[in-house]
């Protein structure tokens, strides 16, 4: 079976980003950039279905900018076939990109679509939930475990209160939560090879859809700062404070 | 225009957060209806049905939603969407499951976690784990939100809302549930809790964690975990603070053996006072800490439970 991995270029994890100082966006000059996280689990989970023999082909697919196809290398090199770029400079969010990905789904019929919970740029988590309703597919959101059977997929899910597993009829959307599985790293030959693997670029004109996203972006400010507070010297200071300072015992 | 909020609830009850999301309707002001999905939810309508502000609860009271799965639960709400000007849900992992569904099959973006409202179609939201807040206007006629709890105060009792049924039965043969497994916990939960007290990688071993039960205990305090106490199997998923697990904002929160990296802080930065507790004293977590104790936690909680 084929699967389809949806891989997102974001602000690497470690940056603590900043805002513009006219306050119209956040300030990404010279911000290291990177697979968003929870798709780099996606992409392993992948791997590890075709390692099995549950998966014969890897589509690894990012909506963007031409810089995020750099991820998509990346994807390659760590075990995807082949790569698909929906172009655009505009500023994309989760219904956009799920469109785009609808369109993909609908050429390219996968089994199993597999996307990070969670951009960690906007902070959405939407994007999987979208495309399962464009295609009119099941979901299983926040997967902590996926196991293949046939031609269905049991999902266990990191909810609120603990776990949940549901059994979703294949084709299905999947989105992975932190405790899926621990990404590997690329290694250097299959850098380089990955340089040879097919990336086909397209436009959303191309898909016959449009991705700018309608929700406006007015302002962007810094969050209410914390003034860093004291040093206690000990158990016996710290209650003293809690309790006739903060008043909070 | 009115509003739909979706009740969040769980093991037969309301769950709180459910009159933290009334709060955020009534800031945007218009008619409330609350819709209670779920299998044998009378009870949960009948408490919907009383917070403040609330003017009707839908209960769609149907084996079809047992377990509140995402398919037939967003096709009922989308059945039910033509009638709003806004669809509101907790960012539970509810919410964030059913509400995006729903949104595409309208064909509208979501907003997620509003911490605020400027005006019924301006609102203002978290991105990069809290690190910006952006102010966003939605351009959709429909306005599909969820809402973070922690920045809106819940309302009240007092309601005496109409209830109402919903016959709309989605099918679905798509999804079905298997099992849950629930944490039991006599503890308050997490995001309600008045006092958290969380440990991280710190704590050595899931064991090690016990060393905070006696101080939850005397605080009535719930616990917390870091990802990697989660991830190294110290304690359940469910425990985890943070900017992709739970977003908890009590009077107290104690951090024990958390560095404070900034997927941490995005979960519990805007507690009232934040006490740290970590032998390493250029910890980032003392940057944010109204009290910071330099120590060996395993020295230091013992002392702190006999104390207190
Ligand atoms: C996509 C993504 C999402 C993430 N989401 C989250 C999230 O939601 N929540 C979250 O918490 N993290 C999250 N993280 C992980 C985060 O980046 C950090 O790795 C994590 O928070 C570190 O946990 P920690 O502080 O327990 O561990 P560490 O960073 O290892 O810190 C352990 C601390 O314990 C102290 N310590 C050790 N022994 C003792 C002792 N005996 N006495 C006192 N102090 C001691 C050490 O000095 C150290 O400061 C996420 C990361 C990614 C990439
Ligand atoms: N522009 C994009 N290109 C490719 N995948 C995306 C894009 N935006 C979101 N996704 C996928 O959807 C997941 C969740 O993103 P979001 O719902 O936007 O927070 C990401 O981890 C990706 O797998």
């Amino acid at each position: 079976m084929k699967v389809l991995v949806a891989v997102k270029r974001v602000t690497d994890y470690n940056v603590k980003i900043r805002v513009k100082p006219d306050h119209s966006d956040v300030d990404l000059t010279n911000v290291k950039m990177a697979m968003n996280p929870f798709c780099e689990i996606a992409v392993e989970e992948a791997v590890r279905l075709k390692e099995r023999g549950v998966v014969t082909e890897i589509v690894a697919v990012t909506i963007g900018p031409k810089a995020a196809q750099e991820q998509l290398r990346t994807a390659l090199a760590l075990g995807a076939d082949r790569a698909i770029h929906v172009q655009t400079d505009e500023r994309v969010e989760s219904l956009g990109a799920a469109k785009a990905l609808a369109k993909l789904v609908e050429e390219e019929q996968p089994a199993l679509v597999i996307l990070g919970k969670q951009a960690i740029d906007t902070d959405n988590n939407q994007t999987g939930q979208m495309l399962a309703a464009l295609t009119g597919l099941p979901q299983g959101t926040f997967a902590s475990e996926v196991a293949v059977d046939g031609d269905k997929v049991a999902v266990t899910r990191e909810v609120d209160g603990g776990l949940q597993t549901v059994e979703l009829t294949l084709p299905a959307i999947v989105t992975t939560d932190l405790r899926l599985n621990e990404p590997r790293y690329a290694k250097l030959p299959d850098i380089m090879k990955a340089k040879k693997k097919p990336l086909d670029v397209k436009t959303p004109e191309d898909l016959g859809i449009e991705v700018a996203s309608k929700v406006k972006l007015l302002k962007v400010e810094p969050p209410a700062e914390r003034q860093g507070g004291v040093k206690v010297g000990s158990v016996d200071e710290l209650i003293d404070k809690l309790k006739n300072e903060a008043k909070v015992l | 225009m009115s509003i739909l909020v979706l009740a969040e609830h769980h093991d037969g009850a309301l769950a709180g957060a459910t009159a933290h999301v009334v709060a955020a309707a009534k800031a945007i002001g218009g008619d409330i209806h609350v819709l209670v999905a779920g299998e044998n939810v009378g009870a949960i309508a009948e408490a919907a049905a009383k917070l403040d502000g609330v003017a009707k609860v839908l209960v769609a009271d149907n084996a079809a939603y047992a377990h509140q799965l995402a398919e037939p639960t967003a096709a009922l709400i989308a059945e039910l969407a033509g009638d709003y000007g806004h669809l509101l849900a907790a960012a539970s992992t509810n919410g964030k499951n059913v509400l995006p569904r729903v949104a595409a099959l309208k064909d509208v973006a979501q907003i997620s976690e509003i911490i605020a409202v400027e005006s019924p179609d301006t609102f203002k939201r978290p991105i990069y784990a809290g690190n910006a807040i952006a102010t966003v206007q939605s351009e959709d006629a429909l306005k599909v939100i969820t809402v973070r709890s922690t920045g809106f105060d819940a309302v009240g009792e007092g309601g005496a809302a109409a209830i109402e049924a919903v016959d709309f039965v989605a099918d679905n043969a798509q999804s079905t549930f298997v099992k849950e497994e629930l944490a039991k916990s006599d503890r308050p939960e997490l995001g309600a809790a008045k006092v958290v007290v969380s440990g991280g990688r710190g704590m050595g071993n899931g064991e090690n964690f016990k060393l905070l039960d006696g101080i939850a205990d005397k605080l009535g305090a719930a616990i917390g975990a870091s990802r990697a106490a989660v991830d190294a199997g110290f304690v359940p998923n469910d425990m985890q603070v943070g900017q992709t697990g739970k977003i908890v904002a009590p009077e107290l929160y104690i951090a024990v053996g958390i560095s404070g990296a900034i997927q941490h802080l995005a979960g519990m930065k805007d507690s009232k006072v934040i006490v740290a507790i970590n032998k390493d004293e250029e910890a980032p977590i003392f940057q944010v800490a109204d009290y910071g104790l330099v120590a060996d936690l395993f020295e230091a909680l013992p002392e702190l439970e006999s104390k207190l």
